[in-house]
């Protein structure tokens, strides 16, 4: 079954003891070599990055074609970026789950003893989430513009920038539950799941909120995925307004702050 | 940083303790071990599931933090030194250290990266090491498709990419079959004879410390209650001489002349017909015995001699079999995983 090799030669020569540790990388050295660690699988299989994609692009299939017709632009200009920013959502949240597999596996005991630092592995790990996103809405980009879709290449790039903040901080949420939960598989996917659906629909990503009763607009400003959703909106539209562009990227900012302090805490308390 | 002294032994414990806290009950996983390997050792920590030997580990590497005592690993504390620790060690745990979603080599150049190698020099090691480790035609295939004997090969190769000087392996070889353990306790074997390289691993295998390791430390509730070569411990016990004979009265008989004629120090009991003496240098003294047996009247019809295990040392320091220990610990939660949300490593 398994293929047994005989081990020929021993690896090579050995530091000795007495003779300095080599120079250790910095911070920023160990960031960049975890992001890269967390990239080169997702190089290696690009169409992973499709995984997350299957409900946004199933919606963008069979409800965009329910859309009602607007009087001015189209349905679909309203709808992609709403579909964008639920692809970072579902990308960024599922995320965790990879640490989860990587804590029963055992590699994340291994780089808890390696000598990368703990705010490296979390905020490595935070930023790599940008890579992914960016595929994902040069996919659903590419797929809509043959449609009535307008493409307004600037802004759109503006809103992924915007977008970039939101999906760090949704990214190292994802990782700080991944922690908490350590082993158990289930209660990662249990909050996950009943956390993802009640953002994307109080912000407002499939339908529109304008009818909705009092305590659901309520809820749905206290959710900062409403605000980048509404700049996203406004800049896939190809315009500028500068009070709402300036609130999503305050909420994406907020986001990615709050990850970050939460996944930090987590991951210095992982052993 | 202090610097690491020429005399100073790489692992040095004092009181090293560390209990578990789970729904208000505590457990003592580790209490007040004192202990120092010194350069060049191969140290093995024996005991049952649960006894307090992975804990000890988790602590030496920085994973654990002690709850009491210190511990000073390479010439640098556990707890204030952590960094400077993490860098001197090398590591295999009990689970893999490659990500599964991760190409082997891949693996090696982040972790040679992470140790401040240059990204040639860590990608040459990582050739090297794969190429030792008979790993280079599955170096860019996903680690989960890789078979349980090439996932721990790679397990290690990760753990030397930096050439430590002291490295350590938890549960080396669970999981393997037969010959793949064979291979890798060759290889820590190589590893120690020809580098020279530190090793402290921890089993529950007792073929396996008996079969690698210089020095044993069995490890039982937190203690540590041996701590000798394998053969020294194994002799202390003596050798088990089993004799027949044909009838009650001839093994009476004969339980009664051996006592007398081995003295002291020999352990003699009669079941049936059937006589058990525990001797230091058994199998020496036995031939002697059945001459002289013949000589008073009383045949040995069937002899046997065993050299003791290690698990007799076991069953003779606990009163238990290791054998069973392991058998009715496994599959329960045992306290080596017992962790407390939200503690400090």
């Amino acid at each position: 079954m398994t293929a047994t090799a005989q081990i020929t030669e021993t690896p090579v020569t050995i530091r000795p003891f007495e003779a300095a540790l080599p120079k250790a990388p910095g911070v920023l050295a160990d960031t960049w070599n975890v992001m890269l660690r967390e990239l080169r699988p997702v190089f290696r299989e690009p169409a992973s990055v499709l995984f997350a994609m299957v409900q946004p692009l199933v919606f963008l299939g069979l409800f965009a074609p329910l859309l009602p017709k607007v009087e001015h632009g189209s349905a679909l200009q309203w709808f992609v970026p709403g579909i964008i920013a639920m692809t970072a959502l579902m990308g960024a949240s599922f995320t965790g789950a990879n640490l989860t597999q990587e804590i029963v596996t055992g590699s994340h005991e291994r780089l808890l003893v390696s000598p990368l630092s703990r705010s490296s592995l979390l905020v490595g790990r935070a930023l790599k989430e940008i890579v992914p996103m960016l595929m994902q809405a040069a996919i659903i980009v590419a797929v809509v513009t043959p449609f009535s879709f307008d493409l307004h290449l600037a802004h759109v790039l503006a809103g992924v920038v915007l977008l970039a903040g939101f999906s760090i901080g949704v990214g190292a949420l994802s990782f700080a539950l991944a922690l908490v939960s350590k082993d158990q598989e289930w209660l990662f996917w249990t909050v996950q799941q009943t956390l993802v659906f009640p953002v994307l629909l109080l912000a407002g990503v499939l339908l529109p909120l304008e009818g909705a009763p009092g305590w659901l607009r309520a809820a749905s400003h206290l959710n900062p995925l409403t605000y980048v959703v509404e700049a996203e909106r406004a800049l896939f539209a190809g315009t500028f307004p500068v009070d709402t562009v300036v609130y999503g990227a305050g909420a994406s900012g907020l986001v990615a702050a709050l990850g970050l302090f939460v996944g930090l805490r987590a991951m210095r308390a992982s052993s | 940083m202090t610097t690491t002294q020429q005399s100073e032994p790489v692992i040095r414990t004092q009181g090293l303790t560390r209990h578990f806290t789970r729904r208000k009950s505590t457990v003592e996983a580790v209490r007040g071990l004192d202990l120092e390997v010194g350069r060049g050792e191969l140290v093995a920590f024996l005991g049952p599931n649960g006894a307090g030997k992975s804990t000890t580990l988790r602590m030496l590497t920085t994973l654990l933090e002690p709850t009491s005592g210190t511990a000073r690993v390479a010439g640098y504390d556990v707890v204030r030194e952590r960094r400077a620790v993490r860098r001197s060690i090398g590591f295999v745990g009990q689970g893999n250290a490659a990500g599964h979603a991760q190409r082997g080599r891949d693996e090696l150049v982040s972790q040679g990266r992470a140790f401040g190698l240059s990204r040639a020099a860590a990608y040459a090691r990582a050739e090297e090491l794969l190429a030792a480790f008979d790993l280079t035609e599955h170096a860019m295939r996903p680690v989960s498709t890789l078979s349980g004997g090439q996932r721990r090969r790679l397990d290690v190769a990760i753990g030397l990419v930096h050439t430590p000087q002291l490295l350590f392996l938890d549960e080396p070889s669970t999981g393997l079959d037969p010959q793949n353990r064979a291979n890798l306790q060759e290889q820590i074997r190589r590893l120690h004879d020809e580098q020279g390289t530190t090793i402290v691993l921890t089993t529950h295998y007792l073929e396996e410390a008996d079969a690698i390791a210089d020095r044993v430390i069995v490890i039982d509730h937190g203690r540590v209650i041996a701590d000798d070569t394998a053969s020294r411990l194994k002799s202390g016990l003596g050798d088990l001489v089993t004799l027949g004979f044909e009838t009650e009265t001839a093994a009476t008989t004969a339980a009664w002349q051996s006592e007398v004629i081995l003295g002291a120090g020999a352990e003699v009991e009669r079941s049936g017909t059937v006589v058990r003496v525990r001797a230091p240098h058994g199998a020496q003294t036995a031939p002697g015995l059945v001459t002289e047996l013949a000589w008073q009247g009383v045949p040995v019809t069937r002899i046997e001699v065993a050299s003791a295990t290690l698990d007799d040392v076991f069953l003779e320091l606990t009163g238990r079999s290791l054998r069973e220990s392991n058998e009715n610990t496994s599959g329960d939660s045992d306290v080596e995983n017992i962790e407390i949300q939200g503690e400090a490593a």
